[in-house]
């Protein structure tokens, strides 16, 4: 029992490793330097304060966007829409940060984050609505969705809240009631990230909702036997999962950018994909997932300027770590490890109708 | 009297869908007197905006009928777009076709790995092909290549100086008269022959094929790797024959938009095309009545159409329509 | 019955040519022992019933003779020459057919496309439906198989179905035909019909595998019988030099009980009362048609029915599980007609489900976990939205003890369990909170022979402590142990409501097949 469990907990450890090892080799092809890029990777992200203050900053919304995909997974859904959420919720944040102009910090800060986390549940909830009541699969729902809120969020960035009189839309930057503080160059957003991980984890696993979600995830005949409603949990859930991916962009515009600038966090969605799968569904392990992830994404200028690779390796190191994450059965034929189960506990509906 | 004798004979399938040709074909050619010019340009529109979309439709029915459902396809596109584009540069446009078509059958043979013999789960399997897709291309990307020649226009004899649809059908490039073929050889297969019967079968009851000595993984492997070369096939004609360049990302969800076209076209071939091509006329004409100040839209809106479009279809046809039974089930023989 | 069994002694007493032998067939399955040094014989124009106890090894046993699983030892010889069979295709090019118990026919394709699956007559490149279609016709017409080869197969009866499959191997060129429980599913009418259609085949030269643990049709029918018990061959016999009695013997290795020993009931107050209900199934046809039933404090209800006659939908609409479109259903006198499951559960109706896999357990939770499944937000098991786990825990362990459910630990995954201890978990959980209704669907289905006594024992128990119990079952001999009363159920309605002493099973039988 325990043998297997220190197995099962090293097979992301394994991945990264050899997605690295992998990633080294894609660079070499390349015809650049493997150790000018890990040399890049340790300056841009670990090397001093502001290094590891960059990390941080950068492993925020990660964290969050990875609870988000794994509350989504819990219950049995694919969030791919953490996206389009985050983005919702960052407008959002920036808006009530900007517009409102005589709030203290007290009460403009909570309700900036606050307007985040409600317009990230607001298109979960109608892509949970159409999953539980019209049938329609949630991975396509929240693909076309990010694509709808990325260009209505780019409109309102260049259109009606368009900071005036500048070339490149974006929206004006939030008060300083709104702003989320920095100590000592760390990024108070981050502990705030932490502390959800945290709370996501007791509500999935102490509480009775907890139990619903993951009846449903595992077995919705069995929620439907035991008078679970299958339906609500589903949109609850997707909701929940909105919320966090909202709450991501909330802070991402009131503790790093300061404003909604389009384009500028492109991508944090789906690298919330990989953690929750690296983290093989436990919002602790997160945690980790998200830092390593961070570490990665901020060295990118550091790999263009002192390894001269293009930062899409990430994307590649990422990419490979999932795969490996996702199918066990590579590594545990490699390392001749037993019963090294992958991503378990997952059951994502494969089905079109409802 | 045979006509009418013949139309009775047909399915109600068939019966509703020349009714829909030929109403389609009277409101355009009605358009055609009022306004030639705009209609054949909406009507163009549409053609080139439907093709690689039916294409990508064509590799989903693929794999769902034989029971595996692909996520990938976007990946799948957007790689196969990369390597004929990076492959027509370096020995020209043939073998940059047949380079992305031979890519995207990989990647699907890929996701048959991942779903028949690991039996990961296939939307999890699909969404590694999307990521890896991104990462890779975007990573290998190079600026400022052009390609070795380009795909020429061929004008069908005879056929092109109809009115109209000569214009929109018969006056096109390789890949869009070769995607009609596909279509139709494809709708012919799925229904006629012996391995379209135990492609459906292996969709739709597994064990069924199995217990009468049908080779459920065989089906699947080959099903889901032609399906990739499909969508290599739809990516190729992206990047090598529609816009002639390859830039990061160019699939922009084309490949899921292909998944809610196939559930619309209800895992036909010939239905889905229709489906395909009523997408590109819509977004034809909200294009052509913009591009005319009709309406005034920001493009903005104009971007979001198509996928505003499918929630509407899914939502109106997804809980409706029959999926096959065993799509997205792993076969464990007994 | 009986007496319309045709004599076939002659023909299997070795003058006729041997179609199949299997000789010390043995396989194994990790901790199990399916099959130890099994041998048969089969002869043309025989038909050989398998007879034996659900895990006897049956199964196993004819999945190898077909190709779905390899011996690990002895041999397989078919008209004399060994043979090795990879697949089932090795085996229906060998002349092997079978019907199995889960029919395998495309639901939505027509008979003739499910009859020509993996060998189709072909024009060209394309299939010939036409040639198809006669084919089917023809094989219908030679062994009096009536099916109409354009219909769709979902739509047909179940019966039809199964003629379907037989015109599957047959087209194949079967000369060797394995039955799986093929009675399972049909009335006692198609029964007949189908006893009938074997005798057919077997004249005109098929020889047949039969297997079932059903004693009359092993009487009615066969020209020999074999009996399997825990994976071994423990007798041969011609049913016509043996009796009924001797053969249930054999298969479960002592005398049966076949009634559960209990003292007469003593109904009291109406628990249950539903009155003409109606109720669609998944399809959205109507599955139940204006029902009425009672049921008493303190009394078992059985309903017997042939499986697919609104059983399941009955019991999901009284449980809460499935939207009632007209009638009433009430409760210990309050109307539960439009409540959900777990608004009925919490008025103290207890639901042991048809399906245990599906509806009964999530087998990736614990044992702990699953055996709260439908009462985890209750006290003690939760409090203000927490779970308190040191009560579940303990609720756990005192069940696993009081229902014997044999598992190394609380906290094991219940997919572990075999699935009479699964079963066990769901008896546990349901029976655990003294509830006023119980309602059991098929308590006792693929259940050891242990498990099903201990199951039943517990059943009674409820009754006698005052609780008024609903048991729905396919096997007739169930219904006849267990019920004080016997409700008869047939295209969704109550036909006939008989006390157990008028109970008899001729009568029920022409009651379930929808007979006066």
């Amino acid at each position: 029992m325990n043998r297997q469990r220190v197995q099962s907990a090293l097979l992301p450890v394994v991945a990264v490793l050899v997605a690295f090892l992998i990633g080294a080799i894609v660079v070499l092809a390349d015809g650049k330097s493997p150790v000018r890029a890990a040399e890049a990777v340790i300056k841009g992200s670990m090397a001093n304060r502001a290094a590891i203050g960059a990390t941080l900053e950068k492993a925020t919304p990660l964290i969050l966007t990875g609870l988000a995909v794994i509350v989504g997974m819990k219950a049995g859904l694919f969030n791919i829409g953490a996206q389009g959420q985050l983005l919702l919720g960052s407008i959002m944040s920036a808006y009530v940060g900007y517009r409102l102009t005589v709030l203290p910090t007290v009460v403009h800060l909570p309700l900036a984050l606050l307007a985040g986390v409600a317009f990230g549940a607001v298109p979960a909830f109608v892509v949970g609505v159409l999953k539980a009541y019209r049938g329609v699969h949630e991975v396509i729902a929240t693909i076309m969705m990010n694509t709808i809120l990325v260009n209505l969020t780019d409109w309102l960035a260049g259109g009606p809240w368009m900071q005036p009189d500048q070339a490149i839309s974006k929206t004006p930057p939030i008060q300083a009631s709104a702003e989320i503080p920095k100590v000592a160059d760390l990024p108070v957003g981050f502990f705030l990230a932490v502390v959800m991980a945290f709370v996501v984890w007791f509500l999935l696993s102490r509480t009775t909702l907890g139990f619903e979600l993951g009846t449903v995830g595992a077995n919705r005949d069995a929620a439907h036997y035991a008078g679970m409603s299958v339906k609500g949990i589903t949109v609850l859930a997707m909701t929940l999962s909105g919320a966090l991916a909202g709450l991501g962009g909330a802070i991402e515009t009131q503790g790093v950018v300061g404003r909604f600038e389009p384009g500028f966090n492109r991508g944090l969605g789906f690298d919330g994909i990989t953690i929750a799968l690296l983290a093989k569904v436990s919002p602790r392990a997160a945690i980790p997932a998200a830092l390593l992830i961070g570490a990665l994404r901020a060295s990118s200028t550091q790999l263009q300027s002192i390894a001269q690779v293009a930062p899409e390796i990430v994307d590649v190191i990422l990419a490979v770590a999932l795969l490996l994450v996702a199918a066990p059965m590579i590594i545990r034929w490699a390392l001749r490890l037993r019963n090294a189960s992958g991503v378990e506990g997952v059951n994502l509906n494969t089905g079109w109708g409802s | 009297m045979g006509i009418v004798n013949a139309l009775r004979r047909l399915s109600p399938d068939s019966r509703n869908t020349l009714v829909a040709v030929l109403t389609g074909l009277v409101a355009a050619y009605i358009a055609y007197g009022i306004w030639d010019f705009k209609a054949t340009a909406v009507l163009g529109f549409m053609v080139r905006y439907s093709t690689p979309l039916a294409l990508a439709a064509m590799c989903g029915i693929l794999c769902e009928r034989s029971g595996v459902v692909n996520i990938g396809i976007e990946g799948q596109m957007l790689v196969g777009a990369f390597v004929a584009f990076f492959g027509a540069t370096w020995a020209g446009i043939v073998f940059g076709v047949v380079a992305g078509v031979v890519v995207g059958a990989l990647l699907g043979a890929f996701l048959a790995v991942c779903a028949v013999s690991w039996r990961i789960n296939q939307i999890i399997a699909g969404t590694v092909i999307n990521i890896l897709a991104a990462g890779v291309t975007s990573f290998f990307y190079r600026q400022g290549r052009t390609m070795k020649g380009s795909m020429p226009t061929w004008e069908i004899p005879l056929l092109k100086d109809i009115p109209l649809l000569g214009k929109v059908f018969f006056q096109n490039q390789p890949l869009t008269y070769l995607t009609f073929a596909i279509v139709i050889v494809l709708q012919v297969m799925l229904f006629r022959t012996p391995w379209g019967l135990r492609t459906r079968a292996v969709g739709e009851h597994p064990s069924a094929a199995d217990t009468v000595g049908v080779n459920v993984s065989l089906y699947r492997y080959g099903n889901v790797a032609a399906g990739g070369a499909l969508a290599g096939l739809a990516g190729a004609l992206l990047s090598v024959e529609a816009t002639g360049t390859f830039e990061r990302g160019m699939t922009s969800g084309r490949g899921f938009l292909a998944l809610a076209i196939m559930i619309m076209g209800r895992w036909r071939p010939s239905l889905a095309w229709a489906a395909a091509l009523f997408f590109g006329l819509l977004n034809g004409l909200v294009n052509q009545l913009n591009f005319e100040r009709v309406i005034d839209v920001p493009p903005q809106f104009i971007g979001m159409l198509p996928d505003v479009l499918t929630i509407v279809v899914l939502a109106t046809f997804a809980g409706r329509v029959r999926a096959p039974a065993a799509s997205g089930q792993p076969y464990t023989k007994e | 019955m009986v007496s319309d069994r045709i004599d076939h002694d002659a023909a299997a007493g070795g003058t006729a040519e041997l179609l199949l032998e299997a000789r010390g067939i043995t396989k194994r399955f990790p901790g199990v022992v399916a099959n130890a040094d099994v041998s048969l014989q089969l002869h043309r124009g025989e038909i050989l019933a398998l007879l034996g106890e659900n895990g006897a090894g049956k199964s196993t046993l004819v999945k190898m003779l077909f190709g779905l699983y390899r011996p690990d030892e002895g041999e397989i010889r078919i008209k004399g020459e060994p043979v090795t069979l990879r697949s089932p295709k090795d085996a229906i090019s060998r002349g092997i057919g079978m019907v199995h118990q889960h029919f395998q026919l495309v639901p939505v394709m027509t008979v003739a496309e499910n009859v020509v699956l993996g060998a189709e007559p072909c024009r060209g490149r394309f299939i010939d439906q036409r040639r198809a279609a006669a084919e089917v016709r023809k094989l219908s017409e030679r062994y009096g198989l009536a099916v109409d080869p354009a219909a769709t197969v979902e739509d047909l009866p179940v019966g039809t179905q199964q003629r379907v499959e037989i015109i599957k191997a047959l087209f194949r060129g079967a000369e060797i035909l394995i039955l799986d429980e093929p009675t399972a599913v049909l009335t006692p009418q198609e029964t007949d019909e189908l006893l009938q259609i074997m005798r057919e085949l077997a004249a005109r030269g098929v020889g047949i595998i039969f297997i079932t643990h059903k004693l009359r049709e092993v009487m009615a029918v066969a020209d020999r019988v074999e009996v399997l018990r825990g994976g071994r061959v423990v007798g041969s016999a011609v049913p016509s030099r043996t009796d009924e009695a001797g053969l249930a013997s054999m298969m479960v290795g002592r005398t049966v009980v076949l009634r559960v020993d209990k003292t007469p009931a003593q109904p009291g107050a109406v628990m249950l009362r539903v009155r003409a209900l109606q109720v669609d199934d998944d399809r959205h046809q109507r599955a139940v048609r204006g029902l009425d039933l009672e049921v008493r404090a303190g009394e078992i209800v059985g309903v017997a029915g042939v499986q697919g006659n609104g059983q399941r939908e009955l019991v999901e609409a009284i449980c809460g599980m499935r939207p009632i479109r007209s009638g009433t259903v009430e409760v210990d006198g309050r109307d539960t007609t439009s409540m959900n499951a777990k608004a009925v559960n919490g008025l103290g109706v207890a639901h042991i489900p048809e399906d245990r896999e599906k509806h009964g357990l999530v087998g990736s939770y614990t044992i702990a976990d699953d055996l709260v499944l439908n009462r985890f937000d209750e006290e003690p098991f939760a409090r203000h939205g927490l779970r308190d786990f040191t009560a579940i825990d303990k609720q756990a362990e005192q069940l696993v003890q009081r229902f014997d459910v044999r598992t190394p630990s609380i906290h094991t995954e219940t997919n572990a369990l075999s699935g009479g201890n699964k079963q066990k978990v769901i008896v546990a959980r349901e029976l655990s909170y003294d509830a006023k209704l119980v309602v059991a669907a098929q308590p006792t289905r693929g259940v050891d022979v242990g498990s099903i006594e201990f199951i039943h024992r517990q059943l009674v128990a409820e009754r006698d402590r005052g609780a008024a119990v609903l048991v729905v079952s396919a096997e007739l001999d169930e219904i006849l142990g267990l019920s004080d009363r016997v409700a008869v159920m047939s295209e969704g309605r109550i036909v006939a409501m008989l006390p157990i002493e008028e109970a008899d099973r001729d009568r029920i039988g022409l009651l379930m097949a929808g007979g006066a």
